[in-house]
Parts: structure tokens; C-alpha cells; sequence
């Protein structure tokens, strides 16, 4: 019996100490808010005529697509111990080009596909080249991918001649807004793709080689792990992603506004790689962390939408939630609390005893 | 240097660390205008007895005395304040500031404005003059000099407080003979100022080019002091390993009984190989099953060789032939490629990944040589981890468990069996029993024994000649970044030979030289 409670108590313990158990709790109580807000906020309504599912948990999960996108990116090239910081851009440089190719082409599936192709292979291109600065060149991370964060959105504008471009293609609006058995598309293809890039990094060698580049660089060149090539990888996948979430972020509008498209992007996918377990110092990485942490991300930007807070109050509100999650991941504010109610208890049973 | 009463005097020093006595007893002289070196292997207690003068470490018992006056330091700063200045190995300057901005950091003359930089230039030139460094340009940044000036500055910098006491912390590790030549100049220019310099280095010959005075540590003890002219080279390094020749003598006696002949072609053969600044180039042979001892003093050159034969550092000199064919072997990769592996000594840096488990560390190299899209099944891995442990006696045996939380002698095995799960035909290993038990180096021995019985080169490194000898079948013996010399090991051969060698060569050389 009491081998019964230990163990659970041990199980409660290691439960708590993931970091992105506390991401779970963070989105049940954004949705709590939300539910005092308007009790019927979590209904899930099914329109027969359409065979769609709607309400608020639907457009979350809609408007979670791009963030997850970019916060597995994200998650990899943090394992290598390196950061990002072009994803927004990359993600608005892929809208550019599809809405440009589209908007010069008729309506047809081929096209559509032509036009995904092209702008995902730019992505590619532009996340290989923050690859070849980091490994090849040898730059910091944070610095070539500050550079191609804003040279992409200069890309962005010279592409579309600044303005905000608007084309007509069903089947590519269809990657964002259509629905395949009630659900969105969109999310649909974001948790394959996650999926897949899990299957990627944990069935093949390549998790524990980004892991072990992270941990030790030198200790795992001698080991004869290919840190160069690797990090090329990574980062170019991290492109790939991002564009992805680009083709999202505008498929679902067939508008590019080469100013506000991933705009800042950029932050949110670190927030989500930290609040899932991630350390920036590179090392272990969780992808099914990084996973909740966009959740997390998109079920805030909702929670501020819908609970009708200014916008000019929005950023304040997101980093309020986010240092609170983040205190309350922190080891060392977790034992103050331990501290402090041993204490409590300590003198409620000195006053019982006296 | 006669007649003058110390300037430093350290009396029964004693500094314990948990479950170390790290120095007992110590005592240590130092007269204004000399240049005392400060001798002994690695551990023997030189950088804590350092340390210990620059108030890094509080002594737990006995006595300093600067200029005669019994000081307390609590700090860095109190041992500065005394007059005491230290040059560290590495070089600790900014590299994106001036060389003027470098001397002076923290010593800006300062006026009514701010600091007067035209003040603290000519602060700087002037400590600069008295360093024979008045060439410089003090506008230039730092990062455009070469390591050695770099080096200089570092003193310089030192100096700019009038130190009566400078310390020098292996200035030379990374400098070449000529720019060794300078930096002597500069320290006889200083104690003929008066300055009382302690010198620490691993180079013999520079010990008896510069220093007046030698004291010799070994294993936290106070060994010995003694004027340079009077301790020859044979009777320093017996000292320093603290066995008389008999007993060295009778130690190489134990070797194993069988010696291998090495016939036909060479599994590897190098001509020149070499990098500069930290390898002369170099040739040797290796033959399949034969050990190759590398014996010679730390800082000799031996770990920067073996790095040069795995790609570890890119070779800039030199040709190798592997299996009779001219091959490039430029990057580790590339080495695994070729059946070459390489165990670092530094286990804790290049070695192990700390927060991998041992499975994982186990598994990385042979991973890393398949590629990452060639992945090994759990149940290959475990097949892998499980010999190994098995094999090598790794306590505890499991796999889950980080590598940080094993010994270092289990640490070591496990390193050991990582790259004996790459299927080596070449394992060379640096320094592969330093720091762990006896039970755990017996073990690793003799699985080089076994290795090389089953047709495997090792190329074998230790600082214990008793070791080298025990195992080799082959000795190149190293000095000052060259091979000085090769012997086919033999009943005849000894560890005392072994320090004949690399005595006699030096005092050969000084005879010359003078």
C-alpha cells in the first residue's frame, strides 16, 4: 500500500519536473479563463450540410499550424546549440513567392503544386545558406541568422515590389482552409509533418548526433561526428519548416503583407523550444515538447483575442503568462515553495503541540 | 642574489582539499633578482603552491612572509597589493582592444574628464621601453600580434604595478625557440631590475637556460631546493619521479616476455609529419600488432603527434602512407574511415559526453562512422554496449546510467570500448591510465596486450615510463616537440634508460649551445 504511494508519488514527481507538464497545465488554464469568459467556449458544433467541425478549439488548433512548424525547426537547431532567428523572415519569403507565381498563373492544381515546390525550395535554399555561414564559414549562429532575418523580408519585398500581393488558387487555399473528415487541413498536415520529423530525428542516429554536437562539439568531433554537415542539415530543415508554415500563414488569406507575415515569428517558436524542455544551451531536446510550447503559443494569442484585450496590451499580457510558466519550470523557485511550506507546516505543528 | 634577504618566504605551506592533501609542508624561497624555477609532474602541487602565493587558495597552515612581513591573503587582490604579479599559461588580454588599452586595463590614469588616454598611452609606452617592446605600435589591436608578443604584452601588463614578484606560469607552452629566445631576453632584463621571477615549465632545457634556482615538488611534498649549476639533468628527473635508478631499473625488469618482430610492409608509415608551433616534423613506422610507446616528459610533444596521426589537428607538413598507399588523414572522420582511433587525454573535454548515457557514449563512433541515416537498432546497441562492459569490467554495468555519474577508470573503459567497438586497426591512446585506480589501469593494460596480440598498432602514451616499457615493443622517446630518439625495446631497455636519454640529448645540446 504504501510501496503503492511511493511509487505514484514518485510518478508525481517526475510528472512535475517535465517542464512541459507545466505547458499542459498553462493551456487548461488559459481554456479555464476562457470558459469563466463564456461557458460555452470549449463546444465543439458539427455542421451536417459542410461534414465541418467548428468553434474555438478548432480555430486554435488552425492558428497552431505555422507556430508548430517553426518550433520544431527550431527545436533541432537549439539542440545543436545554436538558435533561428530567420524563421519569420524565411516563413514571409515563401508567401512572397508562391502569392507571385500565383497570382501570374490560372487556378489549376498543377500550378498549385509547381508554386509549393518553388517556394519551399527557396526556403530550403535560404536556411542551407544560414547553414553554410554557421558551419562552413563559422559564424555564430546567432549572428548569420540575425543577418538573414532581415535580409528575407528585404528578399520578401523586392519580390512582390513592396506590396501586399493577393492571388487565386483553390487548391492551394485548400492547404490551409480545407477540411479532410471535419478537421482542418491544416493541422492535419502540421501534426504529419511533425510526425515525420520526429520518425526522422529518434528512428534514425541523427537525435543523438545533434545531441552530442550540442553537449560537447569537441568530444563528438573526435568521436568523428560530421559537425558540419550536420549542422547544414539542420538548419536547412529548419528553412523547409519555416517556409511550410509560410505557405500556411498565407494560403489562408492568398495574401502575402510582406510587413506583418511571420513577423516576429521568430520569438514565439524559442518561447515554445523553451517552455517544452528545451535548453538553449543545446543538448537533450524534446520535440513533443515543442509541441505543446506552440500549442501553448497559439492557444494565448486566442485567449488575448478572445478575452478582448487592446491590442496595444496584447505583448504585455503574453509575457506576463510566459514568466509565470517560466517561474514556475525554474528548479530553484520550485524548492523556495518546498521551503516554504515545510515551514508552515513545520510551525502549525509547534502552535498544535504548545 | 647572495647576501639579500628573501623577498619571499614560505614556510610548512600545508593546503587540503576534500580527501586531498594537495600540499604538505611545503617550503619555497625567493630572492629579489633571480629566476627560481619551480619543478614537478603533473599533481606534484606546482599550481596549487602558486596559487596559494596569489591568494587564490587560503593555506591551512603555515607561512608567508613578503618582504619579511607575515601576510594573510584573503584575495587576488591582497597578494597584488603585496607586490606579487602572475602570468597565467593562457593569455588573458582582450584581443579586440588596443595593446595601450591592454597594459593599462584597470590602471587608466585618470583626470578632471575622465580618463586622460594620452596620459595612459605614455603610461603604457613607458612600461612597454623597459620591456625592450618600444617597436610596438600601442594603437594596434592586440589580436594583430602574434601569440608570442601576445605574450610579452601579458607580462607587461603585470609589470605596470612594479611587481616585486613575478610569476610566470608556463609562459612557453605555445611559443617556438625563437620566440622563447625573446621572452628570456626579456626575463633576464627584468631580474636584472631586481624583480624575483618563479618560472613554471614542463621544457628541461629552458630550465637550465634561465633559472638560478630549482625547487622540486612532488606529490603535495616539499623535495627539495637547489642552485641549477649544482643538480644535473638525471639526478632532477629522478627527483621529480622520486625513484633512485635502482628501483627504476628493476621496474623495467617486469616487462612482458614476448617482443614482436615487426616484418613486411608497414601498416603506417609517416615522413615529416608535422604542424608547426606544435609538432617538428617527424617520421615513424607502425606495424600491425606491434605497440608503439611515445615516452617523454609532459609538453614534449607527444599528445600534439598523436593528434597529427588521428587529423585531430590538420597537419601542415609531412607525408603518411597507410597500408602502402599515400592517404590524407586530415579530420577524425576521415581517420575512423580508416581504421584509426583515438582516445584524447582529456577524458572530461574530448572524451566522454557528459550527459549522454553510457550506451549512448559507447555507441557514438561507430554511429557516427556509419552515418546517421544508417542507424544501429536498440537490440545491435545493446549487443554492443553489453560486451563491451562485459568485456572491459565496467562497474556498475548499466547502460541507462549518464556517464558523468562512473568513476573515471570506468569512464575510461568505456571510452576505451567506443573505440574498440569502431573496429580500429590503429588505436592510439593518450594518457589512457592517468587518474585512475590501480585495479582499473591493470585492466586497461592489459586489454592493450590483448589488442595488440590480436594484430591491432597501439600507439601507447603515459607519462610512467615503467608503463611505457612494460607494454611497448617499440619507444620513441620525445623532447621539445621532436622525437629524439628510438629504441627497439629489449631486456636492456629501462625507464632509467629512457631518462638517460632525454638527459644526455640536453646536456649534449647545452654543450653545444654555450
Amino acid at each position: 500500500m504504501s510501496d503503492l504511494a511511493a511509487r505514484l508519488a514518485a510518478g508525481r514527481g517526475a510528472i512535475v519536473r517535465n517542464q512541459a507538464f507545466w505547458g499542459v497545465i498553462a493551456i487548461a488554464a488559459l481554456l479555464a479563463i476562457n470558459v469563466v469568459a463564456d461557458p460555452g467556449y470549449l463546444s465543439v458544433g458539427y455542421n451536417g450540410e459542410t461534414g465541418r467541425l467548428s468553434g474555438n478549439l478548432i480555430d486554435i488548433l488552425r492558428a497552431a499550424a505555422p507556430i508548430l512548424m517553426i518550433a520544431v525547426g527550431m527545436c533541432l537547431v537549439v539542440a545543436t546549440g545554436g538558435i533561428d532567428l530567420s524563421v519569420g523572415s524565411i516563413m514571409v519569403v515563401a508567401g512572397a513567392v508562391s502569392m507571385e507565381l500565383l497570382r501570374g498563373m490560372d487556378g489549376s492544381a498543377g500550378n498549385a503544386a509547381l508554386t509549393l515546390a518553388i517556394a519551399l525550395g527557396i526556403a530550403t535554399a535560404l536556411g542551407a545558406v544560414n547553414g553554410f555561414l554557421v558551419s562552413v564559414v563559422g559564424l555564430q549562429p546567432f549572428i548569420s541568422t540575425l543577418v538573414m532575418m532581415l535580409a528575407g523580408r528585404g528578399i520578401a519585398k523586392v519580390i512582390t515590389g513592396g506590396q501586399n500581393t493577393t492571388a487565386d488558387n483553390d487548391s492551394f487555399a485548400w492547404l490551409a482552409n480545407g477540411y479532410v473528415v471535419g478537421v482542418p487541413v491544416v493541422f492535419l498536415l502540421a501534426i504529419a509533418i511533425v510526425a515525420l520529423v520526429w520518425l526522422l530525428v529518434r528512428r534514425s542516429a541523427l537525435g543523438l548526433m545533434l545531441e552530442a554536437i550540442g553537449m560537447d562539439s569537441r568530444a563528438s568531433r573526435l568521436a568523428g561526428v560530421k559537425r558540419r554537415s550536420l549542422q547544414l542539415t539542420v538548419y536547412s530543415v529548419s528553412g523547409l519548416l519555416a517556409g511550410i508554415a509560410g505557405v500556411f500563414a498565407t494560403a489562408s488569406v492568398m495574401t502575402v503583407d510582406v510587413s506583418r507575415t511571420g513577423y516576429q515569428l521568430e520569438l514565439d517558436a524559442i518561447l515554445a523550444v523553451v517552455i517544452g524542455g528545451t535548453s538553449l544551451a543545446g543538448g537533450k531536446f524534446s520535440i513533443g515538447g515543442a509541441v505543446i510550447g506552440g500549442l501553448l503559443i497559439a492557444t494565448l494569442d486566442k485567449t488575448v483575442v478572445f478575452l478582448g484585450i487592446p491590442a496595444s496590451a496584447t505583448p504585455a499580457f503574453k509575457a506576463i503568462v510566459i514568466v509565470v510558466l517560466c517561474l514556475l519550470q525554474s528548479e530553484r523557485v520550485r524548492s523556495l515553495f518546498r521551503h516554504r511550506r515545510a515551514l508552515r507546516a513545520q510551525s502549525q505543528k509547534e502552535a498544535v503541540a504548545a | 642574489m647572495t647576501g639579500a634577504p628573501p623577498i619571499v618566504e614560505m614556510t610548512g605551506i600545508s593546503i587540503s582539499f576534500p580527501g586531498v592533501k594537495a600540499l604538505d609542508a611545503v617550503d619555497f624561497r625567493l630572492f629579489p633578482g633571480e629566476v627560481h624555477t619551480l619543478m614537478g609532474e603533473n599533481g606534484a602541487g606546482k599550481s596549487t603552491l602558486i596559487k596559494a602565493l596569489t591568494g587564490v587558495y587560503k593555506i591551512d597552515e603555515g607561512q608567508i612572509l613578503v618582504a619579511g612581513e607575515e601576510r594573510r591573503f584573503g584575495g587576488t587582490a591582497d597578494a597584488q597589493a603585496a607586490g606579487i604579479a602572475t602570468v597565467y599559461q593562457e593569455v588573458n588580454l582582450c584581443a579586440n582592444l588596443s595593446i595601450g588599452e591592454n597594459v593599462m586595463l584597470g590602471h587608466e590614469v585618470r583626470g578632471p574628464f575622465g580618463i586622460n588616454w594620452k596620459a595612459t598611452h605614455r603610461a603604457a609606452a613607458e612600461v612597454l621601453a623597459t620591456l625592450g617592446l618600444e617597436q610596438l605600435d600601442l594603437r594596434r589591436p592586440l589580436a594583430t600580434l602574434s601569440l608570442a608578443i601576445q605574450q610579452l604584452v601579458a607580462i607587461s601588463r603585470a609589470m605596470v604595478t612594479r611587481p616585486k614578484v613575478l610569476i610566470l606560469d608556463e609562459p612557453t607552452s605555445s611559443l617556438d625557440a625563437n620566440e622563447v629566445a625573446n621572452l628570456f631576453t626579456v626575463i633576464r632584463k627584468l631580474r636584472d631590475q631586481g624583480v624575483a621571477i618563479l618560472f613554471v615549465t614542463h621544457f628541461l632545457d629552458q630550465v637550465y637556460a634561465i633559472s638560478d634556482r630549482i625547487t622540486v615538488l612532488r606529490n603535495g611534498g616539499f623535495v627539495g631546493e637547489y642552485p641549477t649549476r649544482e643538480l644535473d639533468r638525471t639526478t632532477l628527473i629522478s627527483k621529480m619521479i622520486g625513484k633512485d635508478f635502482a628501483t627504476l631499473r628493476s621496474l623495467g625488469s617486469e616487462r612482458q616476455s614476448h617482443h614482436y618482430e615487426p616484418r613486411g610492409e608497414p601498416l603506417l608509415k609517416a615522413e615529416d609529419l608535422g604542424r608547426k608551433g606544435s609538432s617538428e616534423p617527424t617520421d615513424l613506422e607502425l606495424h600491425q600488432g606491434e605497440v608503439l610507446g611515445l615516452a617523454g616528459l609532459l609538453g614534449s610533444g607527444r599528445t600534439e603527434l598523436a593528434r597529427l596521426l588521428y587529423g585531430a589537428d590538420r597537419p601542415d607538413s609531412g607525408t603518411v602512407w597507410l597500408r602502402g598507399r599515400k592517404t590524407d588523414i586530415h579530420t577524425p572522420t576521415a581517420a575512423l574511415a580508416h581504421r584509426i582511433a583515438f582516445s584524447s587525454e582529456n577524458r572530461r573535454d574530448e572524451g566522454i559526453i557528459r550527459d549522454l548515457s553510457v550506451r549512448e557514449n559507447l555507441v557514438l563512433a561507430v554511429q557516427a562512422k556509419r552515418g546517421w541515416f544508417r542507424p544501429l537498432s536498440r537490440k545491435e546497441q545493446d549487443a554492443l554496449t553489453r560486451k563491451y562492459l562485459t568485456e572491459l569490467n565496467v562497474r556498475p554495468a548499466d547502460p541507462e546510467r549518464p556517464i558523468k555519474f562512473l568513476s573515471g577508470g570506468n569512464q575510461q573503459k568505456v571510452l576505451l570500448g567506443r573505440w574498440l567497438a569502431t573496429e580500429p586497426d590503429l588505436l592510439i591512446l593518450d594518457e589512457p591510465t592517468r587518474g585512475i585506480d590501480v585495479g582499473a589501469k591493470a585492466e586497461i593494460q592489459a586489454a592493450v596486450a590483448a589488442l595488440a596480440a590480436k594484430g591491432v598498432a597501439v600507439v601507447f602514451i603515459s607519462s610512467e615510463l615503467e608503463e611505457v616499457v612494460r607494454l611497448s615493443d617499440r619507444i620513441i622517446v620525445m623532447k621539445d616537440h621532436r622525437k629524439l630518439a628510438e629504441l627497439e625495446n629489449g631486456p636492456h631497455v629501462t625507464a632509467e634508460t629512457i631518462v638517460a636519454v632525454i638527459a644526455d640529448e640536453g646536456d649534449d645540446e647545452e654543450g653545444d649551445s654555450e
